[in-house]
């Protein structure tokens, strides 16, 4: 069973992270009664005996251990106290330990040359050896998960020198990173510089970039509590959704209800994503999915790694009288653009390559029928017409009798990208800003063009391809035997 | 005689563990009664199958086998359902694993893992070997999809025709579902395929869309699981692995059987039809007489039938009209009531053999008077014939396309395979589909 290692980096990627954690100990404690420390639980926790001051580590061994007490495999990186502050006087204390959390005291003021350039060289040390400490605890290390935001100056900054770090130290080792992508309507004003320079990190350094949208996550939440206003107020749930089913609850978790901030349901979805995807690795099933499987079937060009992820189902109906119609709504929902998890319509552009990673009381018989039903309205590169990767997981996820997680290689992710690199256009032709980053050691004025054209051609990668859509190129003719 | 049997990745582990269940269920699980011959014949069949495929160690039934795969999930599962079934295990000291998988990379099976564990595996293998008393062959189970498999199967194939030479080796190979279950198994079966005919002495594919066609049209089964293709599978090689006998009293040993059935070394693949297929509950009402199954079989080999319903019956032995399919051999295992009774010379017909083959040698037949799994009569066709060529044919189609637009070569080329090695894997498929095309 194979490891991974969680880096949270800023204030947005420390909350997202933070309701992982609280997310997959939920899930674990629903599943594991027994309270023996097995190779699930232990490829993102560690099993510690904290009678000695620095807590020993007890290995899976024959999987027949207690678990004595569980320690997250994890970095939290934050140059501002006060979020990583907030999580370790919260019920969660206890799943992290001090050695794991790098903090400074000022923050990076959305600047992503700080981020980078300024506490990238003062923390570069400290943040390597934090990460082999992680490393080293882990029997086979599978993949790092690097969580942050792409507008601030932390998240972008920061995490992308981690993520740099990251490729040059372990270069097998695999990395996912869920990217938190600005909005139109964004907050900071040089979010579109700060997400351009660290785009052309990830295209770089990444092996698969989930992106995600706030926009996004607040319609799916929306569209969650319209169906059972209650649902928002936690009372008691006599409307059509079942309690502590929606993808965007933390029913069941460690942080009881008044302990909710506001932005915590948006963040668990984007938590629910990263426990759905890694769940094939985790348990069994009759068709699994690895982390490498992942970036394997989805990514056919090197630096087109850019994946749209949707969640289905959004809750489960709890009236048992209700006929289970719903797996086929679940697959059809999974392509509709109102699930996913960036603003972009999937179903009028090119697919390059689609993952249905699904858990619980599904067969295959029913993924096939889906398949075969929804291959007529989605377009599929031609060279890749039937492009599908299944995975099948047993084990169902918490509330839910099953659920579906598309991962999909789609080139209308390069619309999103285009209005990015607009709005940075717009700020750059007039230079406005510049002097904060430039003002910063080893910041050039060429790391703002040489950013722009590497997202640019990333853009024209996908283009290129969506240009198929409906002449595909002529293809060479076959080996002739003589 | 003996046969190890290899288990190589998920499909192949999964595969094997069924085939295994299916073995033990029809030779133990069967009360006397039903099996149409005397308390002696039957002991006798029950040591045969005990040599062939089990070895007794530690006072239990040990299946002959080695498990390998690049994550430990699925060898877990597969032991423990032998366990719970009480009717034989696994040797847990033959089980190979790793940690991390292979990604669906065949370049990372084959090269990668290939070169690390090939040592440790082969260990393995050989201590198989010399618990046999007489070795007459390896049977691999791997599929076409994955990485492990396909990559680290190949490589063990090869592997295995250096340290044994002398002994038969046929890989059962799983064809994936037309419709994506993994996107680069076209990379993958291409490569695979290409590297196991110059190593392997038969390649016996079985395809997932036809199975799952006989558990949803003959055996009625709702939603259809992995388990239940792979039951269907264990059935079908079950059925003709099991000891039989041929006309002239000599045993169907696997070498026996692979020199009828692969008489050319450019002709390797075979393909298996068994019939009848029944739900358990209609096998009580149904009767089935020989002559109305071995002429469903024979259209069933004309046609390009893999079940016994959907059959075209408008394709006939005949140089005009609809193209038929031609073979290089054909086995025949009968098994059950009657046996000695059946005609089987629709088989012999010289029409379906290529003309340079004398038509009376081209079919061998088996039969056995106990019954198969329940089945009073049942029949199994072994065949080296022109079926394959259409799944064969889309592969190569659909992984061409892909490598000229150099689409995921990049994750190949990471691990160590250059794009000359998918030209010649190409070139290599070339040449059979044309080689079976001309005949």
């Amino acid at each position: 069973m194979t490891q991974s290692i969680v880096v949270q980096v800023g204030q947005c990627g420390n909350q997202i992270g933070f309701r992982f954690w609280d997310l997959a100990l939920r899930e674990h404690s629903s599943l594991n009664k027994t309270g023996l420390y097995d190779d699930a639980v232990s490829s993102f926790f560690r099993n510690v005996d904290t009678r000695y001051s620095d807590p020993a580590d007890i290995p899976v061994g024959h999987g027949l251990g207690k678990i004595k007490d569980l320690k997250a495999r994890a970095v939290l990186i934050d140059m501002e106290e006060g979020v990583v502050n907030e999580i370790m006087k919260g019920p969660l204390r206890g799943v992290f330990d001090y050695k794991q959390l790098i903090t400074d005291v000022s923050g990076a003021g959305n600047n992503w040359a700080i981020g980078h350039k300024m506490y990238g060289a003062k923390y570069k040390e400290e943040i390597s050896e934090t990460i082999r400490r992680a490393a080293e605890l882990c029997d086979c290390l599978q993949c790092f998960f690097v969580i942050h935001s792409m507008g601030g100056g932390t998240g972008s900054g920061l995490g992308s020198f981690v993520l740099n770090l990251l490729h040059e130290e372990y270069p097998d080792i695999y990395r996912f990173v869920m990217a938190v992508y600005p909005s139109h309507e964004d907050d900071v004003i040089t979010s579109p510089y700060n997400s351009v320079l660290a785009m052309r990190q990830l295209t770089d350094n990444a092996d698969c970039v989930l992106p995600v949208e706030n926009q996004a996550l607040v319609d799916i939440v929306n569209k969650i509590n319209q169906a059972n206003p209650k649902l928002a107020e936690r009372k008691s749930s006599r409307g059509h959704v079942k309690a502590g089913s929606a993808i965007s609850t933390g029913d069941g978790g460690i942080v009881k209800g008044k302990d909710e901030k506001p932005f915590d349901s948006m963040n668990n979805i984007a938590a629910n994503v990263l426990l759905n995807m890694t769940s094939s690795a985790r348990f069994e099933g009759s068709l699994n999915v690895d982390l490498n499987e992942i970036t394997m079937n989805l990514v056919p060009f090197p630096k087109m790694h850019y994946l749209v992820t949707s969640q289905t189902p959004l809750y489960s109906v709890s009236d048992v009288h209700i006929p289970p119609r719903r797996l086929d709504q679940m697959f059809s929902d999974a392509f509709s653009k109102d699930h996913q998890l960036i603003k972009a319509d999937p179903k009028h552009s090119l697919y390059l390559a689609c993952a249905l990673m699904v858990r619980g009381k599904v067969e295959v018989s029913d993924i096939r029928r889906n398949i075969e039903r929804l291959q007529s309205s989605l377009k599929f590169i031609h060279w890749n017409r039937d492009g599908w990767k299944t995975g099948l997981c047993n084990v169902a996820p918490v509330g839910q009798p099953y659920s579906l997680l598309t991962i999909a290689n789609n080139t209308c992710v390069h619309h999103t990208f285009s209005g990015l690199r607009d709005r940075f256009v717009k700020l750059y032709k007039r230079k406005a800003h510049i002097h904060h980053y430039t003002h910063v050691d080893n910041m050039e004025i060429e790391d703002f063009s040489e950013s722009l054209e590497s997202l640019t051609s990333v853009i024209k990668e996908y283009e290129t391809l969506e240009k198929q859509i409906n002449n595909p190129a002529p293809s060479l003719p076959r080996l002739q035997v003589i | 005689m003996s046969v190890v049997t290899l288990q190589m990745g998920q499909c192949g582990n999964q595969v094997g563990g069924q085939f295994f269940n299916m073995i033990a269920r029809d030779t133990f699980d069967q009360s006397l009664a039903k099996c149409n011959v005397p308390r002696q014949t039957n002991q006798q069949f029950i040591d045969d199958v005990c040599e062939r495929f089990f070895s007794q160690e530690e006072g239990s039934l040990k299946a002959r086998a080695v498990m390998v795969d690049m994550e430990p999930k699925v060898i877990a599962m597969t032991t423990t359902e032998a366990k719970r079934s009480g009717l034989f295990q696994y040797n847990n000291k033959q089980q190979f694993c790793q940690k991390c998988g292979s990604g669906n990379n065949w370049a990372h099976g084959f090269l990668v893992h290939g070169s690390k564990c090939s040592q440790q595996v082969m260990d393995l293998i050989q201590k198989e070997a010399e618990k046999c008393d007489r070795l007459e062959g390896f049977f691999t189970l791997m599929s076409l999809a994955g990485g492990t498999g396909s990559g680290l199967g190949a490589y063990i194939t090869q592997c295995v025709r250096d340290e044994f030479p002398h002994s038969f080796i046929m890989n059962q190979v799983t064809w994936p579902f037309y419709t994506g279950e993994v996107i680069v198994q076209n990379y993958n079966a291409v490569l695979t395929l290409s590297h196991l005919y110059q190593s392997s002495d038969a390649i016996l594919i079985v395809e997932n869309d036809q199975e799952q066609k006989i558990c949803s049209q003959l055996l009625n089964i709702k939603k259809i699981s992995f388990s239940d293709i792979n039951e269907v599978i264990g059935h079908k090689l079950a059925s003709f692995l099991q000891p039989a006998k041929s006309n002239n009293l000599t045993s169907n040993h696997l070498g026996e059987m692979l020199e009828h059935l692969v008489p050319h070394p450019e002709y390797k693949l075979l393909t298996m039809k068994t019939i009848p297929f029944m739900s358990e509950n209609n096998i009580q009402y149904s009767a089935y007489q020989w002559p109305g199954l071995v002429k469903h079989l024979t259209q069933m080999l004309i046609a390009n039938a893999s079940m016994e319903e959907g059959i075209d019956w408008g394709v006939k032995l005949s140089s005009t009209g609809l193209a038929y399919n031609k073979s290089m051999a054909n086995s025949l295992f009968l098994r059950g009531l009657d046996v000695n009774t059946v005609d089987v010379s629709s088989f012999k017909d010289g029409r379906l053999y290529p003309s340079w083959l004398p038509s009376e040698a081209c079919l061998a037949s088996w039969t056995n008077q106990r019954t198969f799994n329940k089945y009073e009569k049942s029949a199994s066709l072994v065949s080296n014939s022109q079926t394959p060529l259409i799944s064969l044919n889309h592969v190569i189609d659909k992984a061409w396309s892909m490598f000229t637009s150099r689409a995921y070569v990049h994750q190949y080329i990471k691990h160590g395979l250059a794009e000359e090695d998918f030209l010649d894997s190409f070139a290599c498929l070339e040449q059979v589909i044309k080689n079976y095309k001309d005949l």
